[in-house]
This record gives C-alpha cells, sequence and structure tokens, in this order.
C-alpha cells in the first residue's frame, strides 16, 4: 500500500483537487503568506527488547493544515478528514479571524529541480520477515560477545512522508521523504554494578544502506564499548575546567548554545540572548558554523521546507562573527531578508517555523592529538545524550554519556555521565582549538521546540572549551 | 462537534469484526475523536489562532500469542480494509510472546463512579480572549517586565472508545482547558524569562487570569541579575514545580517493565526502603476532575487507588497484563503508567524547611535530561536562588545539582505545601548533601 497523496481528491472523500484550489484561493487571497499543506505519512516500528521482538507497530496518517499569515499573525485549521465540508469550515476559522484585512500576497518561493534523496518508501523496500530476523541476530550477537551483556533492546524504524504545499497563486510544490533509523543500547553488569551503552545510526535512504552486515555489528560494537566502559568509570568532578569534545555527536553543543538562539522567530521578538550580536565577533576566529540542509541523503536534509522553500547552506558564523540567521517565510518577510529554507514542521498538525536542519562547525587547523596534549587536567568527553537550552539568558545543558579524565596531556580513566552547563553568546569565545576532524553525527538527533519534532543533524571537530561547568558528584 | 460514543462505537465494533472474519484471535482497538482551539497573544494581540480536529482507531491483532498494533488517521473504508489486512500479516510474521494477550480480568462495571472530566459548556471565544488579555495585561505592567513569549489558551475536547474482542467496552469524554503565560524581564544586560501555568478539567476552574500574570511577571525578574556561585556541597530546597520530577523517575523506576526487564536502579522487591519512614507515595485515579483521572486503564483494566511508596518503603509497582505476568504478579490497572500522583504532605512549612540552612540553594528550575535510571546517577542543570543563614538571597544560575538518587530519596524532607496542578504533584523538597557545581 503505497499512499498517494492524490487519494486526498477521491470520490470517498468527495472533493476535487479543483475545488481544494479554488477554496485556497477564494480564502487566501487578500492575506500576505498561507498555503494548504497536504501531508501523507506511513512509518513502521519493530523493537526488540528482552530476548524478543517486544513491539511491531505501524503507523499511517494523512491530514491538512490550511494557514492563513497577516503581518506577524498566523491563523491556522487543521484535520485529517479533508472533504469539500471540512475544508471549507477551514477556511471559515481564517475568514473569521481575518475579515478586516487586506494585504498582499507574497510570491511564492522559487522551485527546484534538485532531490535530495530517492522517492523510495523504504517501510516496502525491506521484507517484514527479514528486519524481524536481524534483530534478533542483533540480540544473539551482544549477548555471545560478551558475557557481562544483560539486556539489549534495539529498534528499526522506517517513515516515508509526502507533502504537497498549494499555495493561492495554484503553484504547488511537493516533496517525497523517506526516513529510516536504527538504534542499539545494551546493559551491562558486572559484580552487582549496571551500565548501560546506545548507539545508532540512519538518515534518508532505505534500510539495507545502512544495516549492512559489517554495518550493524559496528553499530552493536561501539555500544557495547561504551557499556563496558562505563563500567569502570570514576564521579566526575564538579566546577568549571577545561573540556575538549570529540568529532561528530558532540557537535550537540552547536544546536543548542548557539544553534536555537540564532532562529529567525526569537531574534525578530528580541527574546533572544542573541538578538542584538548580529554582525558582531561572538566566537573566535577559527570557529565557522553552518546550517547545511543540502547534504545528500542526511536525517536533517530536506529538499524544500514545509513552505516550499529549497534549502540552504546558511552561514551562522563565519571566522566568529555572527552573519545569519535561520529563517522561515513569516520571521523573513518581517526582518526583511530572505528564507532560507528552514521553515520546518512536525506535521500538518503544526504551523511552520523556523528549524535547524544539519548545524556543524567546519574543520580548523588543529590535530586531535594536539589538542588532547594541550590539557593538563580536564576531560574528554566523546558521547552526549541530549541538551536543552533556555533562549533568552542563553544559558544551555547537555548530558555526557561517554567521558574521560585528562591528565597531563593523556586521556586517563573513564568518568561518570556528567551534565556539562554554559552560556550560548559567551561560549564559543571560550573554544580555544579546533581541530581538522569534522565529522557529522552518525544521523539518529531529533529537535524539539514548542512541543514541535523535526529530525536534525549536527557535527564538529575536536574542539577544546578553555572553561565550562561540569555537573559532577566530586567536589 | 464531537463524535458522540454511537459514532465512535460503530466504528469500533465494524474494526472487531472485520479483525474476527481476518483470522485473528484476539483483538483491540481504540477510537478517538478531539478538537481543540488555541490561540496566542502576544504584546496585546492575537497573534495564532488553530483549529484542529482529529479521529483516529488503533488496532491490535492477536494470533494467539502473536502480536501486531496498527494506528491511522486515514479512515477512508478502504484505508481501514487495508490496515486491518496489514495488521493481521504482521501479527503472523511476529514470533510469539508468552506474555501477550488480552486482561483476563475486565472492568465492566456499569456505575462507575462519574469522574466529572467533561465540560460540555460551550465557550464564546470572546470569553477565552478577554481572559486571555487580562493575564498577559497583568504580566506586562508589572516592574522590569518588557516583552512577552505569550499567553497561550487551549481548550481541547476529546471522546475515545476501547473494546476488545472479550467484550469489553468503555470509553469517557474528557475536556482539557490550558492557560500559560511567559514573560520576559529586562534589566541592564541581564534577560530572564519564567512562565505560570495552569490546567484545569473545567473552564470554570480556571484561577484568575491576572493572578497568573501576574506569578509569571514575578517569576521572571526574580530572576534578574543572576550570579554564578562557587561549586560546593550542601543542602538544596526544590520548589513543587522542579520537586514532582522526583516523582516521575520514581514511577518509571518502579514500572513493571522496567523491574521484570531489571533496568532500574531499584530493586523492585515490595518492601525495599526507598525513603524515610515519614514518606507516602499515593496514585489515586479516581479524583474528581483529576487530570490524569481514570476508572479503567488502557487496556481496560479497573484503576484503584494505589499507595505506591508506605511509610518509606516500596509498597506496590505500576502492572499491566504484560509486566504482571511477567513477575508472575496480577496487573493493578497501570497499562500507561500512574494516574494522579503525589508525594503525601510532610508536616514542616517551606519556611521551616529553609530556616535553618546556613548556606544552600533554592532551586526553581532543572534542565537537561540528566537522569540515568539504570544506575539512579543524577546531574541536571539549574537554576534558583541563594540561601544564606535561613533566608533566601540572591539569584543564581548556570549550576549543576548532581548525586545519585539512591541517595537523594533517602535524605528527603518533605514541607507541607503540596498543590494538585498536574498529573504529579509534590511539595517542597529538601535534600541535604547534594553536589552544586559551579565556578
Amino acid at each position: 500500500m503505497n499512499p498517494d497523496l492524490n487519494e486526498f481528491f477521491s470520490q470517498e472523500n468527495s472533493i476535487s483537487r479543483k475545488s481544494a484550489e479554488t477554496i485556497v484561493n477564494n480564502t487566501l487571497f487578500k492575506c500576505d503568506d498561507g498555503e494548504l499543506f497536504l501531508e501523507s505519512t506511513v512509518s513502521e516500528s519493530l523493537v526488540l527488547d528482552d530476548g524478543k521482538i517486544k513491539n511491531t507497530s505501524y503507523d499511517s496518517s494523512k491530514g491538512y493544515g490550511l494557514r492563513s499569515v497577516n503581518n506577524d499573525i498566523t491563523t491556522y485549521s487543521h484535520s485529517n478528514e479533508l472533504t469539500e465540508e471540512s475544508l471549507k469550515q477551514s477556511a471559515k476559522v481564517i475568514l473569521d479571524a481575518s475579515k478586516n484585512f487586506s494585504g498582499k500576497l507574497s510570491s511564492g518561493p522559487q522551485k527546484t529541480n534538485k532531490h535530495l534523496y530517492a522517492d523510495v518508501n523504504p517501510i516496502e523496500a525491506k521484507n517484514f520477515s527479514e528486519k524481524i530476523d536481524l534483530l534478533n541476530k542483533i540480540d544473539k550477537y551482544l549477548r555471545s560477545k560478551n558475557s557481562y551483556v544483560k539486556q539489549v533492546s534495539s529498534s528499526i524504524f522506517s517513515e516515508y512522508q509526502q507533502i504537497e504545499i498549494i499555495r493561492p497563486d495554484n503553484q504547488s510544490y511537493s516533496d517525497k521523504r523517506p526516513l529510516v533509523r536504527f538504534n542499539v543500547s545494551v546493559m551491562v553488569e558486572k559484580n552487582g554494578r549496571k551500565e548501560t551503552g546506545s548507539y545508532g545510526t540512519g538518515g534518508r535512504k532505505i534500510l539495507d544502506e545502512y544495516i549492512t552486515e559489517l554495518n550493524w555489528k559496528k553499530v552493536c560494537d561501539i555500544a557495547l564499548k561504551q557499556a563496558l566502559v562505563n563500567l569502570e568509570s570514576v564521579d566526575a568532578p564538579a566546577g568549571e575546567m577545561k573540556v575538549v569534545l570529540g568529532p561528530g555527536w558532540p557537535g550537540i553543543l552547536l544546536h543548542e548554545a548557539i544553534g536555537h538562539g540564532l532562529e529567525g522567530d526569537f531574534n525578530r521578538k528580541k527574546t533572544s540572548a542573541f538578538s542584538n550580536l548580529m554582525g558582531q565577533k561572538i566566537a573566535d576566529e577559527q570557529v565557522t558554523v553552518v546550517d547545511d540542509g543540502t547534504i545528500e541523503n542526511r536525517r536533517g536534509s530536506i529538499t524544500i521546507d514545509d513552505e516550499g522553500t529549497p534549502t540552504n547552506k546558511t552561514v551562522l558564523i563565519e571566522k566568529g562573527i555572527l552573519k545569519n540567521y535561520i529563517q522561515d517565510r513569516l520571521n523573513a518577510r518581517l526582518m526583511n531578508v530572505q528564507p532560507t529554507g528552514n521553515g520546518r514542521r512536525e506535521s500538518f498538525e503544526h504551523i511552520p517555523m523556523p528549524r535547524m536542519t544539519n548545524t556543524y562547525m567546519l574543520s580548523g587547523k588543529y590535530h586531535p592529538e594536539e589538542i588532547i596534549k594541550s590539557v593538563d587536567n580536564g576531560i574528554y568527553a566523546v558521547a552526549f545524550g541530549g541538551g536543552q537550552v533556555d533562549i533568552t539568558n542563553g544559558k544551555f545543558v547537555f548530558s555526557c554519556t561517554e567521558a574521560y579524565e585528562i591528565k597531563n596531556g593523556k586521556i586517563g580513566r573513564p568518568l561518570k555521565g556528567a551534565t556539562l552547563i554554559g552560556n550560548g553568546p559567551d561560549v564559543l569565545t571560550k573554544v580555544k582549538m579546533v581541530g581538522n576532524d569534522m565529522e557529522l553525527d552518525a544521523g539518529v538527533g531529533t529537535c524539539g521546540k514548542n512541543g514541535q519534532w523535526v529530525p536534525v543533524g549536527v557535527g564538529q571537530p575536536t574542539i577544546l572549551i578553555d572553561s565550562i561547568t561540569v555537573g559532577g558528584t566530586k567536589n | 462537534m464531537l463524535k458522540d460514543s454511537s459514532f465512535l462505537n460503530n466504528l469500533g465494533e465494524y474494526c472487531i469484526d472485520e479483525l474476527k472474519k481476518i483470522g485473528t484471535t484476539n483483538s483491540e482497538v481504540v477510537v478517538g475523536h478531539s478538537i481543540s482551539e488555541d490561540m496566542l497573544q502576544r504584546n496585546n494581540k492575537i497573534e495564532e489562532v488553530t483549529r484542529s480536529e482529529d479521529i483516529s482507531i488503533g488496532l491490535t491483532a492477536y494470533i494467539n500469542q502473536k502480536k501486531s498494533s496498527i494506528s491511522t488517521s486515514n479512515l477512508t473504508k478502504d484505508n481501514i480494509k487495508k490496515a486491518i489486512v496489514r495488521c493481521y500479516e504482521m501479527a503472523k510474521n511476529t514470533p510469539e510472546d508468552q506474555y501477550c494477550g488480552l486482561p483476563q480480568d475486565q472492568f465492566l462495571d456499569k456505575d462507575s463512579n462519574n469522574l466529572d472530566l467533561f465540560d460540555d459548556s460551550i465557550i464564546p471565544y470572546e470569553n477565552k480572549k478577554n481572559y486571555v488579555s487580562e493575564c498577559e495585561h497583568e504580566a506586562l505592567v508589572q516592574e522590569k517586565i518588557f516583552n512577552s513569549n505569550g499567553v497561550s489558551f487551549s481548550e481541547v475536547k476529546s471522546n475515545f472508545l476501547l473494546k476488545n474482542s472479550n467484550g469489553f467496552s468503555g470509553g469517557r469524554k474528557s475536556s482539557v482547558f490550558n492557560i500559560s503565560c511567559d514573560v520576559l524581564a529586562k534589566e541592564n544586560d541581564s534577560m530572564e524569562r519564567d512562565y505560570e501555568y495552569s490546567s484545569k478539567r473545567f473552564f470554570k476552574d480556571l484561577p484568575e487570569p491576572k493572578s497568573i500574570g501576574k506569578l509569571a511577571a514575578k517569576r521572571a525578574y526574580s530572576r534578574l541579575n543572576p550570579q554564578k556561585i562557587n561549586s560546593f556541597t550542601g543542602p538544596a530546597v526544590f520548589e513543587p514545580r522542579v520537586s514532582s520530577s522526583f516523582l516521575s523517575h520514581l514511577l518509571s523506576s518502579i514500572s513493571g517493565h522496567n523491574l521484570a526487564r531489571k533496568v532500574s536502579f531499584i530493586k523492585g522487591d515490595i518492601g525495599e526502603i526507598l525513603f524515610q519512614e515519614n514518606i507516602n507515595v499515593i496514585d489515586d485515579p479516581l479524583i474528581k476532575k483529576g487530570l490524569g483521572s481514570k476508572n479503567f486503564d488502557s487496556e481496560g483494566v479497573s484503576c484503584k487507588k494505589l499507595r505506591l511508596i508506605n511509610a518509606g518503603k516500596l509498597n506496590e509497582i505500576l502492572l499491566d497484563t504484560y509486566s504482571g505476568k511477567m513477575l508472575r504478579k496480577k496487573t493493578n490497572g497501570r497499562c500507561g503508567g500512574a494516574t494522579n500522583c503525589y508525594f503525601e504532605n510532610g508536616k514542616v512549612t517551606k519556611t521551616d524547611l529553609i530556616k535553618d540552612i546556613k548556606r544552600g540553594v533554592y532551586i526553581t528550575e532543572l534542565f537537561g535530561s540528566g537522569f540515568n535510571s539504570v544506575t539512579g546517577d543524577f546531574s541536571k542543570g539549574g537554576s534558583g536562588f541563594l540561601i544564606e543563614n535561613g533566608e533566601i538571597t540572591y539569584p543564581i544560575s548556570e549550576i549543576t545539582v548532581a548525586g545519585n538518587i539512591k541517595n537523594m530519596f533517602k535524605e528527603m524532607i518533605l514541607a507541607n505545601d503540596l498543590e494538585f496542578k498536574s498529573r504529579t504533584n509534590s511539595p517542597t523538597i529538601k535534600i541535604n548533601n547534594i553536589i552544586i557545581g559551579g565556578k
């Protein structure tokens, strides 16, 4: 069952494309902006846990959202039942709200011929039973590999999202987005002490590209190594110290510390700690950070955003100077700049807003070993869990899940997981060395904002932060 | 209009019949419909208005001990048929699991308590608008408040029905009204935001809008010009907004699923000592108008009040049919988790908790995901106020709060200021000996 957006305009739904377009035109022609957003998404999730398949589930959702934008006012009505009657009711919600408004319709986004991923439904690209077998193999592999392994969970998630944007000028934009994710987490127990490790991979290609024999074993090995390292970990220190962040996923630092603060909506409303810093030096010269939604097949990439704008590579910080915000159409128009292709939404049930895609720091000149060597006393953090930020005061946290002490330029004992806390506008001024080993994360990141979750990517080379507060338990 | 129960019932019955015809041995269906209306006012202007309507079904097919689930919001006849076929095929190809199955003891009591969860009055748009407007206005006129993230108001009305092939059929209509006011304060170079909220089953039970605006503003400006303090080990007092997160960590640690898989830092033996003797934790599903209230859980099993922690000891764990079978216990109606859960009040006032602290912290915000439920290791970012010589003094931020939650539980002393604001509620809590990371 390969769903198709044209299914919306079936006889059973009693609405034709033509009459939907007419309603869109009649409702939005006096507005500044707006669109009818159609979405059909199917997803499948298979979970292995405790030595057996715990959950197999499939979800198919379909619906529309009709939006009008007048100045900075948004009216939105969505439903999963697209009929002439429901769309007319949505139109009424909008017309009621914009009764006295007469705006000038903004022109629609430029079209693109690019495709950043193949049009393929990854759920159907691999046989159900093969996926089940694979999960069972993973369980056996990890349990036989090490006798400390006491619990294994692993999951395979595949999704196929189709969207179409119909604008009041009858222009239509569409995108078909495959997405897969494969995760492993393992719990080990030794002498009564339990610890965990986890790893995952994914992106916008079919599962077979990520879970080859070689690759799934690598994912398992990384998760197991992390768990075994944690078995030997000692209490982390508390207080300010030097921290070296490894390449790849630790780029979540950029996402939390500066990425959110540079989203257009917060800056238009002047609620961000970065609101008045455009053009100013906020980081060491070695630091250049971009948000790039155009990398083929990456989890955070999209060909067009959820307003139809093609994604871009936007320079946020260039050699330490703050250069750009990331924008959706509404905030770009009100701030008098171009949209950057960052208008994203979780689904048809949500209003788009400026969101990151793949956010990363470019490589610098130092060899990672040089960076470690430069530290007398500090922490080397290589894997992280989640993070969070307060946009207004700039304070952000992120939690290590694998870290080591550094003593006299050498990596020492593993440390227990700890939260790192810093201040966005000032943390990048403390980045003193940037490595030459930029890596993107493995493709499992998800970012939440105002209750909306979207897939994202992060990346960075090895970096040294001169001073940041570590939330350990050793005083 | 919210779809009535007979509509949901017909759809549910159709699915159960079709699942039976195709060859499942057992099945379950949930049909849900909800309508919500949201608005956001920012700096005296309505900035967002949203209306949404959602209807969806969730199907679970059993073929003996094999199980699979499907949910869909695409409710054309053709698609429902396809979903049923797919659900059956997936179940057929899923390996057997001995613990799978519908519950044996179901809640079929027809005269169950009316929990008073549905406000059927129609609240005019203007009334909501006035409420929101009064709330934001009161916040914006307070000292040092210079900007607003807005006051959001939402009204959600929903109806759902759960049916299974053993003959269970039950549902409930419910409503929730949420108000949240989020404002920014500024002084010199310092900018801080904070919020206040309320969530009620009935519109008329929401507090005075002004009180919410005023409190949000006070929270925001009180945080201005925070200082960073030196690291130290000492007492921390957690206000109810953050102390309830300890309860959430307790709940995930005593869920039957986590205990059966031995991935919790708690062993899970009944009688295990977790807190001091004067601490009790209650989960009560039958509170009238409660945000987590229900007569039956998501499998249709009857819910009763449980004492999860009695005199500091583990007294009940959260069980559904599956985890019950794994642990050779009976389900206690907690499929889908706890209901309305709270720490019973302690004996002392909040002032008494603080008065003998020479140097400590009063924590009003914890953030980040730094809790490891397998080891109990806890490390989160925080902000709040310094306590010196029994008094709350100046705001502090960019600190960390860390320890092992097992020790934190044992050190907890509760104040007597419990309020029911959300599904999990706690009075102010003091924990001696916690590690504060700062400079």
